[in-house]
């Protein structure tokens, strides 16, 4: 016997044969395609725009290795890097954002409060200011520092065990810590470093290369199935440790996996990009209210995160001649977007 | 076993007496790195000579350098030290997040937006030009923030005013930095102003910003039981008769108050919101009518002894206050998050 049932906000199915059961959500179905859709429009549309204008059709050619050979090297060596590092940027921040707020249940602990992001920036600024700066060691140093300050922060909140209020508390120490090196550098390096600097620390597309893309390619490729895996684990989580462990769920292995997965994705993705700020902050809620869910929801919540940044990238090169550095805008674009669905919502369940 | 509503264990706290004799203790290790500040400085004067010059100004070298730069700076940081931390104490307890701080809401956002307006549109380029901008721009972020978080017919929440916040800080943050990457001058100012800093201050600041963190710290103070009504939960906290619009306006005043005086002589030194309030909730549990006397004594206490240590550190320079805030800081904090057990609140 097969059961179907309709409701408003979501449809739950029970199979007799094979024995499955399940619930869909079309809302978030729609959310999600409407996003993939989105991000896919404006990674076409963000190659089209530069010093050479390209018509999308030419764009597409030119990215199967169609069309003459000057466009052909436009759009393979200059602008798709950049829209990939963009794309997979994107999607890299909205999940780990999505990870790292349900596992500690608390909407504002993305990676960038609770000290991975800062723990990258000191790296590289440290790099900057002692003169090892450039381009791949940047990178390197970037997601070193991302990745020690992960584990600092993990092996700190561990004691018998984790929690997600311990690792909040401690993350935010070492955020203090970070974020107060970082300016000591800053304020004692000279101009022209401390200019550098912070033309990083806000995040930057300009002038990426392949190199900038393969490695993040490969750790989404590895990282992102991870993390999907272990989502089921993670909706458990949400309804805290005792309940979760009650409900079959091992809380500790799937807690430092996700950790890690998404202290991973956060790494790479500012190795590459820069600490593009704010956008592992607001996609995650920026997904949660257009689809209505309780929770962050993964997959939208990367979507949204590569459609922040792409159109991000887009309204930064529109509005100045010298291309402003990405981070800037993803603030003014992510925000307002954030405040909006804030001041809409009127029901509790999607007010927050 | 009791519980409280954060979810500490409320097992053998100090009874009434002790807490008080703590806040005694507390005062008496505050004043005496008041009298260490006033001793220590780049100029090495003698304790005696330094305790006759502090009671009576005969107008020599010393005596200026005591009355003029030295004071001044100790008062302001025990007046910033503990505005920025009962700030923090009134954010987490308003939105009910261990995240919360002075950074949070947009004010120090706010602030700093309008400071990097005030230099790279209008040229201001004085002290005593920044306070009043970095007032204006924390109350309006404070302002919009708060409209924000409280609209809709749910009205106010506290992950809908810390999302708001949050947003803000975003938004403002994206233009403050937009302005100073286009240009040098603002960006030489600004990353000093922005690393916090208590030195340069005179007694003409001190006394400008003086009244409001009074009346900052006077509102702070009297709203700590409505504070701990507010912890057991918006329903409870309106069946003991506790009006929660006025209680979180008056909260948004108080925050607006402190943290945009703090901030505009001294520069962001956000940890010490972030960190103190808990460091004192793991000692003296989660009681605001203690907790926030206990604040406002011992965050000046750090901000003090941070300040004393970056000018001996590095004499005859010195290594800014709020850096080395974050160094004693954050260590001492992760210690006491791992030394109690903690349920999650």
């Amino acid at each position: 016997m097969s059961l179907l049932q309709v409701r408003r906000d979501r449809v739950t199915f029970r199979l007799a044969k094979p024995a499955i059961s399940g619930r869909i959500r079309p809302r978030l179905i729609v959310v999600s395609l409407v996003l993939a859709v989105l991000a896919f429009a404006l990674f076409c549309v963000g190659m089209t725009i530069g010093d050479v204008p390209l018509s999308v059709s030419d764009v597409l050619s030119a990215v199967f290795g169609g069309g003459d050979s000057g466009t052909g090297y436009i759009v393979q060596e200059l602008r798709l890097p950049r829209a990939l590092t963009g794309l997979l940027a994107g999607l890299a921040f909205g999940a780990s954002g999505a990870v790292f707020q349900t596992i500690t249940r608390n909407p504002l602990a993305s990676p960038d409060m609770i000290g991975i992001n800062a723990g990258a920036a000191t790296a590289v600024v440290a790099g900057i200011s002692f003169g090892f700066g450039g381009g791949l060691g940047t990178t390197t140093l970037g997601l070193l520092g991302g990745l020690l300050t992960a584990l600092l922060v993990y092996a700190l909140a561990w004691r018998r065990g984790t929690t997600g209020y311990r690792i909040i508390l401690v993350g935010i120490g070492i955020f203090a810590v970070c974020t107060s090196l970082t300016d000591y550098l800053l304020s004692r390096a000279q101009i022209t470093e401390a200019q550098a600097s912070i033309g990083w620390l806000v995040g930057n597309l300009n002038n990426r290369g392949w190199e900038h893309v393969v490695p993040l390619a490969c750790a989404l490729a590895v990282l992102l199935p991870l993390v999907l895996a272990l989502s089921r684990w993670m909706r458990t989580l949400q309804l805290g440790d005792d309940v979760a462990a009650g409900l079959g769920t091992p809380v500790q292995p799937v807690r430092l996996g996700l950790l890690l997965a998404g202290a991973g994705l956060v790494a790479f993705a500012t190795a590459s990009a820069g600490p593009v700020s704010f956008v592992a902050l607001t996609a995650p809620q920026i997904a949660q209210r257009l689809a209505r869910q309780a929770s962050p929801p993964l997959t939208a919540s990367a979507l949204t995160g590569a459609v922040v940044v792409l159109g991000s990238d887009i309204l930064a090169r529109f509005l100045t001649a010298s291309p402003l550095p990405v981070g800037i805008v993803t603030g003014a674009l992510g925000a307002p977007l954030l405040l909006w669905l804030l001041a809409r919502a009127n029901r509790s369940g999607s007010g927050g | 076993m009791r519980t409280d509503p954060g979810g500490i264990a409320l097992k053998r706290r100090p009874p009434h007496t002790g807490r008080a004799l703590g806040l005694l203790a507390a005062l008496g290790v505050l004043v005496f790195l008041c009298l260490l500040s006033v001793w220590l400085g780049s100029k090495e004067i003698s304790f005696g000579a330094v305790w006759q010059v502090l009671w009576h100004d005969d107008g020599s070298a010393d005596a200026v350098i005591i009355h003029s730069v030295r004071m001044p700076r100790t008062l302001l940081a025990v007046l910033v030290g503990a505005g920025l931390g009962l700030a923090g104490t009134l954010m987490q307890a308003l939105t009910r997040n261990p995240l919360a701080d002075p950074g949070l809401l947009g004010v120090s956002a706010g602030a700093a937006f309008a400071i990097v307006f005030s230099i790279t549109v209008l040229g201001v380029g004085s002290l005593y030009g920044y306070i009043w901008f970095a007032f204006a721009g924390a109350l309006a972020a404070t302002a919009v923030v708060y409209f924000l978080g409280t609209r809709g017919r749910s009205g106010s929440s506290p992950v809908k005013l810390a999302l708001a916040g949050a947003a803000v800080t975003a938004l403002l943050g994206s233009f403050t930095s937009a302005m100073v990457l286009s240009d040098p001058v603002a960006l030489n100012r600004y990353r000093f102003w922005s690393a916090g800093s208590l030195a340069g201050v005179d007694s003409g600041s001190l006394l400008q910003v003086l009244p409001f963190l009074l009346a900052g710290v006077v509102l702070a103070i009297a709203s700590g039981p409505a504070l701990n009504s507010l912890a057991l939960g918006d329903d409870v906290a309106v069946a003991l008769g506790r009006r929660l619009g006025p209680l979180r306006l008056r909260g948004a005043l108080a925050i607006t108050l402190l943290t945009g005086a703090s901030v505009a002589v001294a520069g962001p030194i956000v940890f010490l919101g972030l960190i103190v309030p808990h460091a004192v909730r793991f000692v003296i549990g989660p009681d605001h009518r203690w907790l926030l006397p206990y604040t406002a004594v011992l965050a000046p206490c750090l901000l003090l002894a941070a300040d004393i240590l970056g000018r001996v550190m590095a004499r005859p320079g010195e290594v800014r206050a709020g850096v080395i805030v974050a160094f004693l800081g954050a260590p001492f904090f992760i210690y006491l998050v791992r030394r109690r057990k903690l349920v999650e609140s």
